[in-house]
């Protein structure tokens, strides 16, 4: 044993958890945990948050018998592809039996935050009475729940600092949860419930608002009037993130005159959205808090014209982060990037959804983008058509891209000026960006492009695929060459056995595989669930449900698989449609 | 069976090369949801197709990749827009078609007259009852129940909602006859 080890070993305890204090990555974390025994057991006591990216790799019991100091806990459940209604109802992602375990165990939580999971009113009650220092509730893309829950959490938690409602399905019952807030409840830092339908008690949000002198952000749903949100700023002009509800009014309103003054008072505001229903008449209003304003989000209101849209925009000089309808259109686009020098996040969403799109934006607005904004990283972009040569720009401008995604509304879209595939593009942004983690790629592709990302995306986690590729190469490419692939998602692609089952040790290195609508086959999935025990392969059959499983042809192309790594084996809430090989 | 009366997936328009598509292992073009059960998949085509996907008027599963929730959000929005539609012609001096407005999708006279200017790319001025619009060679007018030509803005929005059959935007010196300073 050299000098090194033994001084090792016989650091006390104490100082090595002091040491790991500083440490507040997961990923740091995790690797300190794996030096050593000695480390391991240091590292588990004194870690209180914990990041779980699948909840059905692991179990409740061990997730609390190797924290037991746990505080904050988060918790993603469906696979992505469940947020575009590729996963049916029931499939899974339940929160309740994590709760449960950790309300059994005496674990002190103060913090859950929770995606794409299955919250039921009967979980968020236990959450409610069985953490007395319940401090932080964040719910993103989740279900199951009514304003029955939210009012059991409003009346118990007594320490409650924050209940962030983000893109949820709700049932709203029409009750008084929000009345539920305690007289005694002063230490509110953030409410958002911008995704509730109903109506809340504006009296009771008013008094709410003004007792909680911390409240630092705050996301009103559309059934808010501006009369209210005008008087709850005069309450809180300390608000650093605002979601307004509805914004619309008549401008020559002594209202109006009122809000625009109670909004030049908030000289806190950072960050704006909402605008669930506007005038674009009403949004001089905001010009005096949009020059400070770095985050900006205007993707659900429809209702504002490009044009006025675009005067907005002249005011936001400091804008960081930027989600916005295709309603801007390239013009806009180019009047963001002159005017966003500090633009590190644009999404660009659709607002035709149904239609083939008449607006929408093409390549010359991302082009504008990349060639104005030298500090943006990252993008989501839905547009109408895009060429090689405008992806080749684009690399060239912006070598910082961290996440790339781009959806072409037809989704097997040729460059539209030569007609050729888009790998050309794809394979310079995938070039050009060392440091990209995430990519979703769309238009007319072959395999061609899954080459370049093999050969060159030596960072990437996270793989969208739709309607790509020609053979089993494509997958295999990507398979082999990005050695720090997590998420593989990929749709309707000619992807088959050969790929699946070419390095099944891969998949253990992964968080999870989604393959639907790809030739992969009911005996490939077999096989592979055979060989790789510590790998669930779920087929989702929701056709078939009931039909007898003996009966299925191994031949037969799966539709939908869904395979991820686990230490907890076969789930056993899986539902009837759900078949774990 | 004469070529023509074959069966085959692919959306109108496109010719025999979407057959062949087909037979490979490669796929043929998107289907409606309902038919296919997500099955239909654009061939992936080498660059020495001529073939170009038109853009699939049919709906896909899941695309474009939206959040549903955004989606039904949208939709609600949609929903009460369609549920209550009040469509009337609007026309301008010179030009050569009409264009059809819903006037409910607008909450007052100021945002409906910027829909106006945004849709005909013109500025309106502003209104004041002593001087009808001034500022632009541009006046709105409408055709009430009685068939008589008035100014937009002298009456109380909701009034003004249930007595308008149809809007003119005038111009020039028809625009002075209703008030508009030069």
């Amino acid at each position: 044993m050299c000098l090194f080890q033994s001084v090792m070993n016989y650091l006390p305890k104490e100082v090595l958890e002091h040491v790991f204090d500083f440490l507040t990555s997961h990923h740091d974390r995790n690797a300190v945990s794996l030096v050593c025994e000695s480390w391991y057991g240091v590292e588990r006591f004194s870690r209180e948050k914990v990041f779980i990216g699948n909840c059905y790799a692991v179990n409740p019991e061990r997730l609390i018998d190797r924290f037991p100091r746990l505080r904050s806990l988060t918790l993603k459940g469906k696979p992505h592809f469940a947020d575009f209604n590729l996963v049916p109802d029931g499939w899974g992602g339940h929160v309740y039996p994590w709760i449960e375990a950790m309300a059994k165990s005496g674990i002190n939580l103060e913090e859950l935050r929770l995606k794409r999971m299955v919250v039921s009113d009967e979980s968020l009650e236990l959450l409610a009475k069985s953490f007395p220092n319940f401090k932080s509730l964040v719910l993103v893309s989740c279900e199951g729940f009514t304003t029955d829950g939210l009012a059991a959490i409003a009346s118990n938690c007594r320490l409650l600092r924050e209940l962030d409602l983000q893109e949820n399905e709700v049932d709203d019952r029409k009750g008084q949860w929000l009345s539920c807030f305690p007289e005694s409840c002063t230490s509110l830092v953030s409410l958002n419930f911008a995704c509730l339908k109903g109506e809340v008690n504006v009296a009771a949000l008013e008094r709410l608002v003004a007792r909680c002198p911390n409240l630092r952000s705050l996301r009103l749903n559309h059934t808010v009037p501006v009369e209210v949100l005008q008087k709850i700023l005069v309450r809180a002009p300390q608000l650093s993130d605002l979601g307004t509800g509805t914004f619309t009014h008549d401008p020559d309103s002594e209202t109006y005159v009122k809000l625009k003054n109670a909004m030049k008072n908030c000289r806190s505001i950072r960050s704006l959205s909402g605008f669930l229903d506007v005038n674009g008449r009403c949004l001089p209003a905001i010009y005096p808090i949009c020059t400070s304003l770095t985050s900006l989000n205007l993707s659900y209101a429809p209702g504002i014209f490009s044009n006025e849209l675009i005067k907005l925009i002249c005011h936001c000089k400091k804008i960081e982060r930027l989600w916005i309808l295709d309603t801007i259109g390239d013009k806009g686009l180019g009047v963001v990037a002159n005017t966003c020098k500090e633009l590190q996040e644009l999404r660009v969403f659709p607002s035709d959804l149904y239609g083939v799109g008449n607006t929408a934006v093409t390549e010359e607005g991302l082009v504008a983008i990349s060639a104005g904004c030298p500090k943006l990283n990252s993008i989501l972009y839905f547009c109408q058509q895009m060429t090689n040569a405008a992806l080749i720009t684009v690399a060239k401008n912006c070598p910082n891209f961290i996440r790339f995604r781009l959806c072409t509304l037809n989704p097997i879209v040729p460059d539209a000026a030569t007609n050729q595939p888009l790998d050309e593009g794809f394979g310079a942004i995938v070039q050009s960006c060392k440091r990209l983690t995430r990519l979703s790629v769309s238009g007319l592709l072959t395999d061609q492009l899954f080459l370049y990302i093999g050969m060159y995306a030596e960072q990437l986690e996270m793989l969208s695929i739709a309607f790509a590729g020609d053979s089993d190469k494509g997958m295999l490419y990507v398979l082999n060459g990005c050695k720090k692939l997590k998420k593989l998602e990929i749709r309707d692609s000619p992807f088959g056995n050969m790929a699946l089952l070419s390095d099944m040790g891969k998949y253990e290195t992964m968080r999870s595989l989604w393959m639907s609508s790809c030739e992969v086959t009911l005996g490939a999935c077999k096989t592979l669930a055979e060989k790789m025990p510590r790998l669930n392969v779920e087929i989702i059959n929701e056709n078939e449900a009931g039909e007898d499983k003996a009966s299925c042809d191994d031949r037969h192309r799966v539709e939908k698989m869904y395979l991820y790594r686990t230490l907890a084996g076969p789930r056993t809430d899986a539902p009837d449609f759900v078949w774990t090989l | 069976m004469p070529a023509d009366l074959n069966l085959r997936l692919g959306l109108p328009g496109s010719d025999q090369t979407d057959v062949d598509a087909a037979k490979s292992n490669k796929r043929a073009s998107p289907e409606k949801a309902e038919d296919t059960a997500s099955n239909g998949v654009p061939a992936a085509k080498s660059a020495d197709d001529h073939e170009t996907a038109p853009a699939p008027k049919a709906q896909i599963v899941g695309w474009p990749p939206v959040k549903s929730y955004r989606k039904s959000t949208a939709a609600a929005v949609k929903k009460a827009e369609a549920e209550s539609g009040m469509y009337v012609k609007v026309s301008m001096d010179g030009a050569p078609y009409l264009r059809k407005i819903d006037i409910k999708l607008y909450n007052g006279y100021s945002h409906l007259l910027t829909a106006l200017e945004d849709m005909f790319k013109l500025s309106i001025g502003e209104y004041s009852e002593r001087e009808g619009y001034k500022g632009s060679e541009y006046a709105p007018a409408y055709e009430d129940k009685d068939g008589d030509l008035m100014l937009v803005g002298d009456v109380p929005w909701e009034m003004f909602m249930s007595s308008c059959k149809r809007l003119r935007i005038m111009r020039g010196a028809d625009a002075r006859g209703l008030g508009c300073a030069q």
